[in-house]
Protein backbone atom coordinates (compact mmCIF):
# COMPACT_ATOMS: atom_id res chain seq x y z
CA UNK A 1 0.00 0.00 0.00
CA UNK A 2 2.56 2.53 0.83
CA UNK A 3 4.26 1.80 -1.76
CA UNK A 4 1.82 2.66 -4.48
CA UNK A 5 1.60 5.81 -2.61
CA UNK A 6 4.98 6.49 -3.08
CA UNK A 7 4.79 5.90 -6.71
CA UNK A 8 1.83 7.86 -7.18
CA UNK A 9 3.18 10.68 -5.54
CA UNK A 10 6.84 10.20 -7.40
CA UNK A 11 4.75 9.66 -10.89
CA UNK A 12 2.97 13.30 -10.15
CA UNK A 13 5.95 14.85 -9.34
CA UNK A 14 4.68 15.77 -5.98
CA UNK A 15 6.52 15.48 -2.44
CA UNK A 16 4.14 14.79 0.05
CA UNK A 17 6.30 15.04 3.08
CA UNK A 18 7.33 18.07 2.42
CA UNK A 19 3.74 19.36 2.62
CA UNK A 20 3.06 19.07 6.63
CA UNK A 21 1.38 21.36 8.80
CA UNK A 22 3.48 23.82 10.94
CA UNK A 23 6.81 25.22 11.21
CA UNK A 24 9.55 24.58 9.11
CA UNK A 25 11.91 24.21 11.74
CA UNK A 26 12.02 23.27 15.31
CA UNK A 27 14.47 23.48 18.02
CA UNK A 28 15.08 19.98 18.98
CA UNK A 29 16.53 18.73 15.45
CA UNK A 30 19.46 21.95 15.49
CA UNK A 31 22.80 21.98 16.70
CA UNK A 32 23.17 24.53 19.54
CA UNK A 33 25.96 27.24 18.71
CA UNK A 34 25.34 30.08 21.13
CA UNK A 35 23.61 29.27 24.83
CA UNK A 36 22.35 31.76 26.84
CA UNK A 37 21.74 30.73 30.86
CA UNK A 38 20.09 32.78 33.42
CA UNK A 39 21.88 35.55 32.39
CA UNK A 40 21.27 39.00 34.11
CA UNK A 41 23.26 42.09 33.12
CA UNK A 42 23.03 45.83 35.15
CA UNK A 43 24.80 48.93 33.90
CA UNK A 44 25.65 49.93 37.52
CA UNK A 45 22.10 50.09 39.63
CA UNK A 46 20.22 49.93 36.65
CA UNK A 47 19.50 45.61 35.44
CA UNK A 48 19.28 45.86 31.45
CA UNK A 49 18.53 42.09 31.41
CA UNK A 50 16.75 39.72 33.51
CA UNK A 51 17.15 36.31 33.60
CA UNK A 52 17.18 35.50 30.00
CA UNK A 53 17.38 31.66 28.66
CA UNK A 54 18.18 31.56 25.11
CA UNK A 55 19.67 28.53 22.71
CA UNK A 56 20.90 30.13 19.38
CA UNK A 57 21.08 27.19 16.48
CA UNK A 58 23.90 26.99 14.30
CA UNK A 59 24.25 27.67 10.74
CA UNK A 60 20.80 29.14 11.41
CA UNK A 61 19.50 33.13 11.64
CA UNK A 62 18.04 34.07 14.62
CA UNK A 63 16.90 37.76 14.69
CA UNK A 64 16.49 39.63 17.68
CA UNK A 65 13.31 41.90 17.84
CA UNK A 66 11.52 44.56 20.23
CA UNK A 67 11.31 48.40 20.75
CA UNK A 68 14.06 50.77 21.38
CA UNK A 69 15.57 49.70 24.85
CA UNK A 70 14.56 46.50 25.16
CA UNK A 71 17.70 45.05 25.55
CA UNK A 72 18.80 43.44 22.05
CA UNK A 73 21.68 44.88 21.20
CA UNK A 74 23.19 45.29 24.46
CA UNK A 75 22.77 41.01 24.40
CA UNK A 76 24.14 41.23 20.69
CA UNK A 77 26.98 42.99 21.90
CA UNK A 78 27.82 39.97 24.97
CA UNK A 79 28.68 37.52 22.45
CA UNK A 80 32.07 39.24 21.28
CA UNK A 81 32.41 41.28 24.75
CA UNK A 82 31.57 44.36 23.15
CA UNK A 83 30.07 45.39 26.96
CA UNK A 84 33.92 44.56 28.64
CA UNK A 85 34.60 48.55 27.31
CA UNK A 86 31.87 49.85 29.51
CA UNK A 87 33.04 50.24 33.22
CA UNK A 88 29.84 49.86 35.16
CA UNK A 89 28.53 46.45 33.42
CA UNK A 90 27.88 43.38 35.76
CA UNK A 91 26.77 39.97 34.50
CA UNK A 92 25.53 37.17 36.28
CA UNK A 93 24.75 33.91 34.36
CA UNK A 94 26.69 31.92 31.65
CA UNK A 95 27.29 32.59 27.96
CA UNK A 96 28.26 29.67 26.30
CA UNK A 97 29.54 29.47 22.55
CA UNK A 98 29.82 25.72 21.15
CA UNK A 99 31.23 24.32 25.16
CA UNK A 100 33.27 27.88 25.92
CA UNK A 101 32.56 29.86 28.71
CA UNK A 102 32.48 33.28 26.50
CA UNK A 103 32.75 35.67 30.20
CA UNK A 104 35.22 33.33 31.66
CA UNK A 105 39.14 35.22 32.46
CA UNK A 106 40.93 32.55 30.18
CA UNK A 107 39.27 33.54 26.99
CA UNK A 108 41.63 35.87 24.74
CA UNK A 109 39.35 38.44 23.74
CA UNK A 110 40.66 39.04 20.22
CA UNK A 111 40.40 35.45 19.71
CA UNK A 112 36.99 35.28 20.95
CA UNK A 113 36.13 38.33 18.68
CA UNK A 114 37.72 36.42 15.59
CA UNK A 115 35.03 33.73 16.05
CA UNK A 116 32.31 36.16 17.01
CA UNK A 117 32.87 38.40 13.79
CA UNK A 118 30.31 42.03 14.26
CA UNK A 119 28.74 44.57 11.98
CA UNK A 120 27.30 47.56 12.73
CA UNK A 121 24.32 50.36 11.79
CA UNK A 122 26.49 52.29 10.34
CA UNK A 123 28.98 50.96 8.06
CA UNK A 124 32.69 51.58 9.09
CA UNK A 125 35.04 51.06 6.57
CA UNK A 126 39.19 51.65 7.38
CA UNK A 127 39.69 54.89 5.36
CA UNK A 128 42.20 52.39 3.30
CA UNK A 129 41.35 50.92 -0.13
CA UNK A 130 38.55 48.59 -0.83
CA UNK A 131 41.61 45.49 -0.68
CA UNK A 132 43.13 46.63 2.54
CA UNK A 133 40.00 47.05 3.80
CA UNK A 134 39.36 43.16 3.45
CA UNK A 135 43.01 41.72 3.98
CA UNK A 136 43.15 44.18 7.74
CA UNK A 137 42.41 40.86 9.71
CA UNK A 138 44.74 38.65 8.23
CA UNK A 139 47.48 41.74 8.05
CA UNK A 140 46.71 42.04 11.48
CA UNK A 141 47.20 37.62 11.99
CA UNK A 142 50.18 38.84 10.54
CA UNK A 143 49.37 37.17 7.18
CA UNK A 144 51.52 38.75 4.61
CA UNK A 145 51.91 36.77 1.80
CA UNK A 146 50.37 38.34 -1.70
CA UNK A 147 48.87 35.40 -3.17
CA UNK A 148 47.15 34.49 0.30
CA UNK A 149 45.45 37.89 0.65
CA UNK A 150 45.06 38.02 -2.91
CA UNK A 151 42.91 34.71 -2.40
CA UNK A 152 41.06 35.00 0.84
CA UNK A 153 40.73 38.98 -0.65
CA UNK A 154 38.73 38.00 -3.42
CA UNK A 155 37.43 34.73 -1.72
CA UNK A 156 35.24 37.42 0.87
CA UNK A 157 34.28 39.91 -1.77
CA UNK A 158 32.27 37.50 -3.68
CA UNK A 159 30.92 35.91 -0.17
CA UNK A 160 29.86 39.40 0.80
CA UNK A 161 28.26 39.20 -3.13
CA UNK A 162 30.39 42.11 -4.08
CA UNK A 163 33.52 41.30 -6.01
CA UNK A 164 32.23 41.96 -9.52
CA UNK A 165 31.06 45.70 -8.46
CA UNK A 166 34.71 46.38 -7.21
CA UNK A 167 36.76 44.14 -8.76
CA UNK A 168 38.16 46.96 -11.36
CA UNK A 169 38.95 49.19 -8.50
CA UNK A 170 40.18 47.03 -5.55
CA UNK A 171 43.32 49.72 -4.67
CA UNK A 172 40.48 52.66 -4.42
CA UNK A 173 39.47 54.06 -1.38
CA UNK A 174 36.89 52.64 0.39
CA UNK A 175 35.33 55.85 1.06
CA UNK A 176 34.53 56.76 -1.71
CA UNK A 177 31.62 53.51 -1.93
CA UNK A 178 27.74 53.46 -1.70
CA UNK A 179 26.37 52.68 1.74
CA UNK A 180 25.07 49.73 0.47
CA UNK A 181 28.86 48.70 -1.04
CA UNK A 182 29.93 50.43 2.16
CA UNK A 183 28.05 47.80 4.72
CA UNK A 184 28.55 44.94 2.37
CA UNK A 185 32.66 45.79 2.40
CA UNK A 186 32.21 45.51 6.36
CA UNK A 187 30.69 42.21 5.57
CA UNK A 188 33.46 40.72 3.64
CA UNK A 189 35.81 42.07 6.26
CA UNK A 190 34.48 40.14 8.70
CA UNK A 191 33.94 37.22 6.96
CA UNK A 192 37.60 37.23 5.17
CA UNK A 193 39.07 35.75 8.93
CA UNK A 194 36.40 33.21 9.14
CA UNK A 195 34.36 33.63 11.87
CA UNK A 196 32.17 30.79 13.34
CA UNK A 197 29.72 33.67 14.54
CA UNK A 198 28.67 36.88 12.33
CA UNK A 199 26.42 39.69 14.84
CA UNK A 200 24.81 42.39 12.78
CA UNK A 201 23.18 45.11 14.33
CA UNK A 202 20.82 46.95 12.32
CA UNK A 203 22.84 45.96 9.54
CA UNK A 204 20.67 47.61 6.99
CA UNK A 205 18.35 50.67 8.67
CA UNK A 206 20.87 52.99 6.76
CA UNK A 207 20.19 51.49 3.28
CA UNK A 208 18.14 52.27 0.38
CA UNK A 209 15.29 49.71 -0.16
CA UNK A 210 17.69 47.81 -3.03
CA UNK A 211 20.44 47.69 -0.94
CA UNK A 212 18.75 46.25 1.83
CA UNK A 213 17.26 43.42 -0.08
CA UNK A 214 21.11 43.08 -1.53
CA UNK A 215 21.95 42.13 2.24
CA UNK A 216 19.44 40.06 2.73
CA UNK A 217 19.89 37.78 -0.05
CA UNK A 218 23.74 37.99 1.75
CA UNK A 219 22.33 36.68 5.26
CA UNK A 220 20.57 34.09 3.31
CA UNK A 221 23.47 32.75 1.59
CA UNK A 222 26.27 33.21 4.48
CA UNK A 223 24.35 31.47 6.86
CA UNK A 224 25.53 27.91 5.15
CA UNK A 225 28.33 28.96 6.62
CA UNK A 226 27.99 31.24 9.75
CA UNK A 227 26.02 31.43 12.68
CA UNK A 228 24.03 34.47 12.02
CA UNK A 229 22.42 36.86 14.91
CA UNK A 230 20.78 39.78 13.69
CA UNK A 231 19.16 42.70 15.50
CA UNK A 232 16.66 44.64 13.37
CA UNK A 233 13.88 46.81 13.72
CA UNK A 234 12.33 46.31 10.81
CA UNK A 235 9.83 43.43 11.65
CA UNK A 236 9.70 42.35 8.26
CA UNK A 237 13.22 42.34 7.51
CA UNK A 238 13.43 39.97 10.49
CA UNK A 239 10.58 38.06 9.24
CA UNK A 240 11.89 37.35 6.17
CA UNK A 241 15.48 36.84 6.74
CA UNK A 242 15.41 34.67 9.94
CA UNK A 243 14.22 31.04 10.80
CA UNK A 244 14.19 32.08 14.49
CA UNK A 245 13.21 34.95 16.28
CA UNK A 246 13.74 36.70 19.68
CA UNK A 247 10.99 38.91 21.09
CA UNK A 248 12.40 41.34 23.91
CA UNK A 249 10.76 43.69 25.83
CA UNK A 250 11.94 45.61 28.76
CA UNK A 251 15.29 43.53 29.23
CA UNK A 252 13.20 40.19 29.12
CA UNK A 253 13.04 38.02 26.51
CA UNK A 254 8.89 37.19 26.05
CA UNK A 255 9.41 34.76 23.28
CA UNK A 256 11.46 32.60 21.15
CA UNK A 257 10.31 30.84 18.23
CA UNK A 258 10.44 29.72 14.94
CA UNK A 259 10.05 32.54 12.84
CA UNK A 260 6.96 31.57 10.98
CA UNK A 261 5.29 30.60 13.98
CA UNK A 262 6.34 33.85 15.51
CA UNK A 263 4.76 36.08 12.62
CA UNK A 264 1.35 34.40 12.24
CA UNK A 265 0.85 32.58 15.80
CA UNK A 266 3.05 34.19 18.69
CA UNK A 267 1.72 32.48 21.92
CA UNK A 268 2.29 35.78 24.12
CA UNK A 269 -0.10 38.82 24.00
CA UNK A 270 2.73 41.06 24.32
CA UNK A 271 4.67 39.52 21.10
CA UNK A 272 0.98 40.12 19.11
CA UNK A 273 0.91 43.82 19.97
CA UNK A 274 4.28 44.51 19.35
CA UNK A 275 4.24 43.06 16.02
CA UNK A 276 1.23 43.84 14.72
CA UNK A 277 1.60 47.38 15.66
CA UNK A 278 -0.56 47.93 19.29
CA UNK A 279 -0.31 49.57 22.42
CA UNK A 280 0.91 47.60 24.55
CA UNK B 1 -5.55 36.49 19.32
CA UNK B 2 -7.33 38.98 17.25
CA UNK B 3 -9.82 39.38 20.25
CA UNK B 4 -7.35 41.57 21.59
CA UNK B 5 -8.60 44.97 22.96
CA UNK B 6 -5.44 46.89 22.01
CA UNK B 7 -5.58 49.55 19.70
CA UNK B 8 -3.32 49.90 16.84
CA UNK B 9 -0.93 52.62 16.91
CA UNK B 10 -2.50 53.25 13.50
CA UNK B 11 -5.84 54.38 13.75
CA UNK B 12 -6.22 54.48 10.17
CA UNK B 13 -5.00 50.99 9.93
CA UNK B 14 -7.83 49.87 12.75
CA UNK B 15 -9.89 51.47 10.95
CA UNK B 16 -9.70 49.64 7.88
CA UNK B 17 -9.80 46.28 9.85
CA UNK B 18 -12.85 47.20 11.82
CA UNK B 19 -14.37 47.86 8.16
CA UNK B 20 -13.34 44.72 5.90
CA UNK B 21 -14.96 43.06 8.94
CA UNK B 22 -18.46 44.89 9.04
CA UNK B 23 -18.32 44.77 4.98
CA UNK B 24 -18.05 40.89 5.52
CA UNK B 25 -21.39 41.17 7.99
CA UNK B 26 -23.01 42.58 5.52
CA UNK B 27 -22.30 40.93 2.51
CA UNK B 28 -22.95 37.45 5.27
CA UNK B 29 -26.56 39.24 6.11
CA UNK B 30 -27.47 39.86 2.14
CA UNK B 31 -26.21 36.21 1.23
CA UNK B 32 -28.22 34.83 4.21
CA UNK B 33 -31.02 36.55 2.70
CA UNK B 34 -30.43 34.77 -0.70
CA UNK B 35 -30.75 31.82 0.72
CA UNK B 36 -34.08 32.34 2.40
CA UNK B 37 -35.69 33.72 -0.60
CA UNK B 38 -34.48 31.55 -2.73
CA UNK B 39 -36.37 29.04 -0.68
CA UNK B 40 -39.51 31.15 -0.14
CA UNK B 41 -39.75 30.91 -3.64
CA UNK B 42 -39.27 27.30 -4.05
CA UNK B 43 -41.49 26.16 -1.35
CA UNK B 44 -44.15 28.83 -2.15
CA UNK B 45 -43.87 28.20 -5.65
CA UNK B 46 -43.24 32.23 -5.98
CA UNK B 47 -41.68 32.98 -9.52
CA UNK B 48 -41.24 36.95 -8.90
CA UNK B 49 -39.05 36.40 -5.71
CA UNK B 50 -37.05 33.39 -7.44
CA UNK B 51 -36.23 35.98 -10.37
CA UNK B 52 -35.09 38.36 -7.18
CA UNK B 53 -32.85 35.98 -6.00
CA UNK B 54 -30.92 35.39 -9.49
CA UNK B 55 -30.81 39.34 -10.06
CA UNK B 56 -29.47 39.90 -6.58
CA UNK B 57 -26.81 38.08 -7.24
CA UNK B 58 -24.47 40.52 -9.03
CA UNK B 59 -24.91 42.51 -5.75
CA UNK B 60 -23.22 39.50 -3.85
CA UNK B 61 -20.17 39.12 -6.63
CA UNK B 62 -19.64 42.55 -6.35
CA UNK B 63 -19.34 42.68 -2.48
CA UNK B 64 -16.86 40.39 -2.65
CA UNK B 65 -14.91 41.65 -5.35
CA UNK B 66 -14.67 44.96 -3.65
CA UNK B 67 -13.79 43.18 -0.26
CA UNK B 68 -11.22 41.23 -1.92
CA UNK B 69 -9.50 44.53 -3.33
CA UNK B 70 -9.76 46.34 -0.01
CA UNK B 71 -7.81 43.49 1.99
CA UNK B 72 -5.25 43.12 -1.65
CA UNK B 73 -4.78 47.18 -0.78
CA UNK B 74 -4.57 46.17 3.27
CA UNK B 75 -1.79 43.45 2.71
CA UNK B 76 0.24 45.86 0.09
CA UNK B 77 0.37 48.74 1.88
CA UNK B 78 0.27 47.30 6.13
CA UNK B 79 2.02 44.08 5.68
CA UNK B 80 -0.37 42.77 8.23
CA UNK B 81 1.11 40.10 11.31
CA UNK B 82 -0.06 37.83 13.19
CA UNK B 83 -3.56 37.90 14.30
CA UNK B 84 -4.33 40.85 11.70
CA UNK B 85 -2.55 39.04 8.68
CA UNK B 86 -4.96 35.94 9.75
CA UNK B 87 -8.11 38.22 10.24
CA UNK B 88 -7.50 39.39 6.27
CA UNK B 89 -6.20 35.87 4.59
CA UNK B 90 -9.61 34.45 6.49
CA UNK B 91 -11.34 37.05 5.37
CA UNK B 92 -10.25 36.51 2.24
CA UNK B 93 -11.29 33.07 1.67
CA UNK B 94 -14.66 33.59 3.78
CA UNK B 95 -15.91 35.91 1.31
CA UNK B 96 -15.15 33.06 -1.34
CA UNK B 97 -17.37 30.43 0.48
CA UNK B 98 -20.28 33.02 1.00
CA UNK B 99 -20.12 34.20 -2.77
CA UNK B 100 -20.53 30.14 -3.37
CA UNK B 101 -23.44 29.97 -1.15
CA UNK B 102 -24.82 32.82 -2.59
CA UNK B 103 -24.37 30.91 -6.22
CA UNK B 104 -25.90 27.66 -4.68
CA UNK B 105 -28.73 30.57 -4.23
CA UNK B 106 -29.11 31.09 -7.56
CA UNK B 107 -29.24 27.30 -8.34
CA UNK B 108 -32.27 26.77 -6.09
CA UNK B 109 -34.39 30.07 -7.38
CA UNK B 110 -33.42 28.56 -11.26
CA UNK B 111 -35.16 25.06 -9.71
CA UNK B 112 -37.74 27.00 -8.08
CA UNK B 113 -38.45 28.55 -11.19
CA UNK B 114 -38.88 25.29 -12.89
CA UNK B 115 -41.04 24.11 -10.11
CA UNK B 116 -43.11 27.21 -9.97
CA UNK B 117 -44.52 25.72 -13.93
CA UNK B 118 -45.72 22.30 -12.46
CA UNK B 119 -47.84 20.65 -10.31
CA UNK B 120 -47.22 21.24 -6.45
CA UNK B 121 -46.82 17.70 -4.66
CA UNK B 122 -48.90 17.36 -1.77
CA UNK B 123 -46.72 17.70 0.70
CA UNK B 124 -45.47 20.93 -0.42
CA UNK B 125 -41.29 20.33 -0.44
CA UNK B 126 -41.35 19.96 3.56
CA UNK B 127 -38.27 18.15 3.87
CA UNK B 128 -36.77 20.06 1.62
CA UNK B 129 -38.21 23.15 4.07
CA UNK B 130 -36.52 21.64 6.84
CA UNK B 131 -32.91 21.05 5.76
CA UNK B 132 -33.24 24.62 4.51
CA UNK B 133 -33.89 25.92 7.84
CA UNK B 134 -31.28 23.86 9.49
CA UNK B 135 -28.61 25.08 6.72
CA UNK B 136 -29.68 29.32 7.09
CA UNK B 137 -29.57 28.46 10.74
CA UNK B 138 -26.31 27.42 9.97
CA UNK B 139 -25.13 29.92 8.30
CA UNK B 140 -26.63 32.76 10.64
CA UNK B 141 -24.19 31.08 13.25
CA UNK B 142 -21.18 31.29 11.41
CA UNK B 143 -22.06 34.74 10.98
CA UNK B 144 -22.26 35.51 14.30
CA UNK B 145 -19.23 33.36 15.35
CA UNK B 146 -17.62 35.70 12.86
CA UNK B 147 -18.45 38.72 13.74
CA UNK B 148 -17.85 37.59 17.93
CA UNK B 149 -14.56 35.36 17.23
CA UNK B 150 -16.30 33.21 18.90
CA UNK B 151 -14.41 29.76 18.50
CA UNK B 152 -17.08 27.63 19.97
CA UNK B 153 -19.68 28.52 18.42
CA UNK B 154 -17.84 27.79 15.43
CA UNK B 155 -17.19 24.46 16.86
CA UNK B 156 -20.98 23.78 17.38
CA UNK B 157 -21.94 25.58 13.94
CA UNK B 158 -19.58 22.73 12.50
CA UNK B 159 -20.78 19.74 14.23
CA UNK B 160 -24.33 20.54 12.58
CA UNK B 161 -22.71 19.98 8.85
CA UNK B 162 -23.13 15.79 9.97
CA UNK B 163 -26.84 16.24 10.65
CA UNK B 164 -26.86 18.05 7.48
CA UNK B 165 -25.21 15.41 5.44
CA UNK B 166 -27.65 12.99 6.93
CA UNK B 167 -30.50 14.68 6.12
CA UNK B 168 -29.56 15.19 3.07
CA UNK B 169 -29.17 11.47 2.16
CA UNK B 170 -32.64 10.65 3.57
CA UNK B 171 -34.11 13.32 1.57
CA UNK B 172 -32.38 11.28 -1.36
CA UNK B 173 -33.64 8.19 -0.42
CA UNK B 174 -36.89 9.41 -0.46
CA UNK B 175 -36.51 10.84 -3.26
CA UNK B 176 -35.51 7.80 -5.56
CA UNK B 177 -38.71 6.28 -3.82
CA UNK B 178 -41.15 9.15 -5.65
CA UNK B 179 -39.26 8.24 -9.05
CA UNK B 180 -40.01 4.46 -8.61
CA UNK B 181 -43.38 5.17 -7.59
CA UNK B 182 -44.42 7.28 -10.08
CA UNK B 183 -42.28 8.11 -13.16
CA UNK B 184 -44.04 11.25 -14.17
CA UNK B 185 -42.65 13.26 -11.31
CA UNK B 186 -39.19 11.93 -12.92
CA UNK B 187 -38.38 15.92 -13.78
CA UNK B 188 -39.64 17.59 -10.97
CA UNK B 189 -37.54 15.03 -8.44
CA UNK B 190 -34.28 16.27 -10.29
CA UNK B 191 -34.64 19.59 -9.73
CA UNK B 192 -35.62 18.81 -6.09
CA UNK B 193 -32.56 16.59 -6.00
CA UNK B 194 -30.53 19.49 -7.33
CA UNK B 195 -31.39 22.14 -5.08
CA UNK B 196 -31.44 19.58 -1.74
CA UNK B 197 -27.48 19.40 -3.26
CA UNK B 198 -27.15 22.90 -3.10
CA UNK B 199 -27.97 23.16 0.35
CA UNK B 200 -26.01 20.33 1.41
CA UNK B 201 -23.63 22.69 -0.32
CA UNK B 202 -24.37 25.31 1.48
CA UNK B 203 -23.78 23.66 4.97
CA UNK B 204 -20.40 22.56 3.66
CA UNK B 205 -19.38 26.07 3.34
CA UNK B 206 -20.55 27.13 6.24
CA UNK B 207 -18.47 24.35 7.81
CA UNK B 208 -15.67 26.17 5.94
CA UNK B 209 -16.16 29.91 7.24
CA UNK B 210 -16.10 28.27 10.83
CA UNK B 211 -12.65 26.64 10.13
CA UNK B 212 -11.90 30.07 8.83
CA UNK B 213 -13.02 31.88 11.58
CA UNK B 214 -11.26 29.06 14.60
CA UNK B 215 -7.65 29.55 12.24
CA UNK B 216 -8.53 33.58 12.39
CA UNK B 217 -8.73 33.46 16.09
CA UNK B 218 -6.72 30.35 17.53
CA UNK B 219 -4.15 30.67 14.71
CA UNK B 220 -4.75 26.98 14.53
CA UNK B 221 -5.67 25.46 10.98
CA UNK B 222 -8.43 22.75 11.86
CA UNK B 223 -9.34 22.19 8.01
CA UNK B 224 -9.72 18.46 6.91
CA UNK B 225 -9.95 17.64 10.14
CA UNK B 226 -12.74 15.36 12.64
CA UNK B 227 -14.44 17.36 14.93
CA UNK B 228 -13.14 15.16 17.45
CA UNK B 229 -9.60 15.78 16.10
CA UNK B 230 -10.32 19.51 15.82
CA UNK B 231 -11.06 20.03 18.91
CA UNK B 232 -8.13 18.21 20.55
CA UNK B 233 -5.89 20.50 18.00
CA UNK B 234 -7.99 23.83 19.35
CA UNK B 235 -7.55 23.10 22.95
CA UNK B 236 -3.95 22.23 22.52
CA UNK B 237 -4.10 18.41 22.96
CA UNK B 238 -2.79 17.51 19.81
CA UNK B 239 -0.06 18.64 17.33
CA UNK B 240 -2.07 19.64 14.23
Amino acid sequence: MEAVKEQKNVSRGIDIESMQRGPRVTLDNETLCLQVKDFNLFYGDKQALHNINMQIPKNRVTAFIGPSGCGKSTLLRCFNRMNDLIESVRMEGQLLLDDMEINSPSVNVADLRRQVGMVFQKPNPFPKSIYENVAYGLRLQGVNDRSTLDKVVEKSLKGAALWDEVKDRLHESAMGMSGGQQQRLVIARAIAIEPEVLLLDEPASALDPLSTLKIEELIYELKEKYTIVIVTHNMQQAARVSDYTAFMYMGELIEFGATDELFTNPSKKQTEDYITGRYG
Amino acid sequence: MVTTTSQHISQQFENELQDIRSRVLAMGGLVEQQVHSAMEALIKGDADIAREVIANDEDVNLMEVSIDEECIQIIALRQPTAGDLRLVSGILKTITDLERIGDESVRIAKMALNLSEKDRPKHNYRELQAMGNHVRGMLRDALDAFARFDVDMALRVAKEDREVDAEYEAILRQLMTYMMEDNRAVTRVIDMMWSARSLERIGDHANNICEHIIYLVEGKDVRHLSIEKAEQVIKGQVIE
